[in-house]
């Protein structure tokens, strides 16, 4: 336990360019909840209490286009589907009970879980709670601006707000690309997911994707 | 009451999702083989999150002005700079291109 403390302020300082950014990007679906007929209270409990900035997306997307509940509901999980995926890989690195342990589980995002990766396949569960909090504060902040703001802002998309999603996920995949392996992994993944966009709904590209990481189990 | 309904849902599924794994995956020693695809997860979803997110649309693949401006930010982290700097020059790439266009 000694170690506690200073990987958790490490986490809080690894995860502050990531906060940063993922200010600007909730701004912008607080701005876009708006438009799409979200009151403010409404895009600020969904920031606060779904805290995942691809299922939000999805899942306003659908609701944008006349969409049902239920559909914007699927759309959402799906492109959530890669946290089954790396809370599997957490696992065995995190301690406790199943209701401790599922709890802890809550405060994965992509930027913590791949900063708290140590590349051996175990990961620093500090770290990842620490670099998740900054990110937690600043996604709720940046709707309640983006909400509440939205009418000044116009047109997110002439704003070029829409590249900070893509921007800011190509830094943390970016960091991961260690070795050779990774890249061919990376690769491999973007073209299980491209070649899927056009058959199946959105999501399940992603989540088909997390196949290319069977090339690992070669030595 | 349909935005409401979506929010309590995705709120539920998101909690269940990110629990599921530690649940029914902890407390036991991983194979090795294991760690080695764990390993590969990161890579190969963010890649997939990153490509659908430039060139997918729904169920249409294409690129856009948008596509520049993120392409131009991945020179810049590439090269090591900051995911902030990235950001800005994506974003303002992207804005002036459109402003162009």
């Amino acid at each position: 336990m000694t170690s506690v403390q200073p990987s958790f302020a490490a986490g809080v300082r690894l995860g502050i360019p990531y906060a940063v950014v993922g200010f600007v990007l909730s701004m912008s679906f607080g701005v876009l909840a708006r438009q799409a007929g979200f009151s403010a209270a409404q895009a600020i409990v969904t920031a606060a209490v779904v805290f995942a900035g691809s299922a939000q997306f999805a899942g306003l997307a659908v609701l944008a286009t006349g969409g049902t509940a239920a559909a914007a509901i699927a759309a959402g999980t799906l492109m959530n589907g890669r946290f089954l995926a790396m809370g599997t890989a957490l696992a065995p690195s995190l301690p406790g009970g199943p209701a401790r342990r599922a709890l802890q589980g809550q405060a994965v995002v992509d930027s913590s879980w791949a900063l708290a990766n140590r590349g051996d396949g175990s990961f620093d569960r500090w770290l990842l709670f620490g670099t998740t909090v900054p990110q937690y504060a600043t996604w709720v902040l940046g709707t309640v601006v983006g909400a509440l703001s939205g009418d000044l802002l116009g047109d997110t998309d002439r704003l070029g707000l829409d590249a900070v999603f893509p921007t800011f996920f190509l830094g943390i995949l970016i960091a991961e690309l260690r070795d050779r392996r990774s890249r061919t992994v990376a690769l491999l993944g973007a073209g299980i997911a491209l070649a899927l966009v056009p058959f199946t709904p959105p999501g399940v590209p992603i989540l088909a994707a997390a196949l290319a990481a069977l090339l690992g189990l070669r030595r | 009451m349909t935005v409401w309904l979506t929010i309590l849902g995705l709120a539920a599924t998101t909690v269940l999702v990110k629990a599921a794994g530690p649940v029914l995956f902890g407390g036991r020693e991983p194979h090795p083989a294991f760690l080695r695809v764990v390993a590969m997860m990161a890579p190969a979803l963010l890649a997939a999150l990153v490509v659908t997110s430039l060139f997918a649309d729904g169920k249409q693949l294409g690129a856009g002005a948008d596509t520049v401006g993120v392409l131009a930010g991945g020179v810049l982290l590439w090269r090591g700079r900051s995911v902030v700097l990235a950001v800005l020059v994506a974003v303002v790439v992207t804005a002036v291109l459109r402003a162009l266009v």
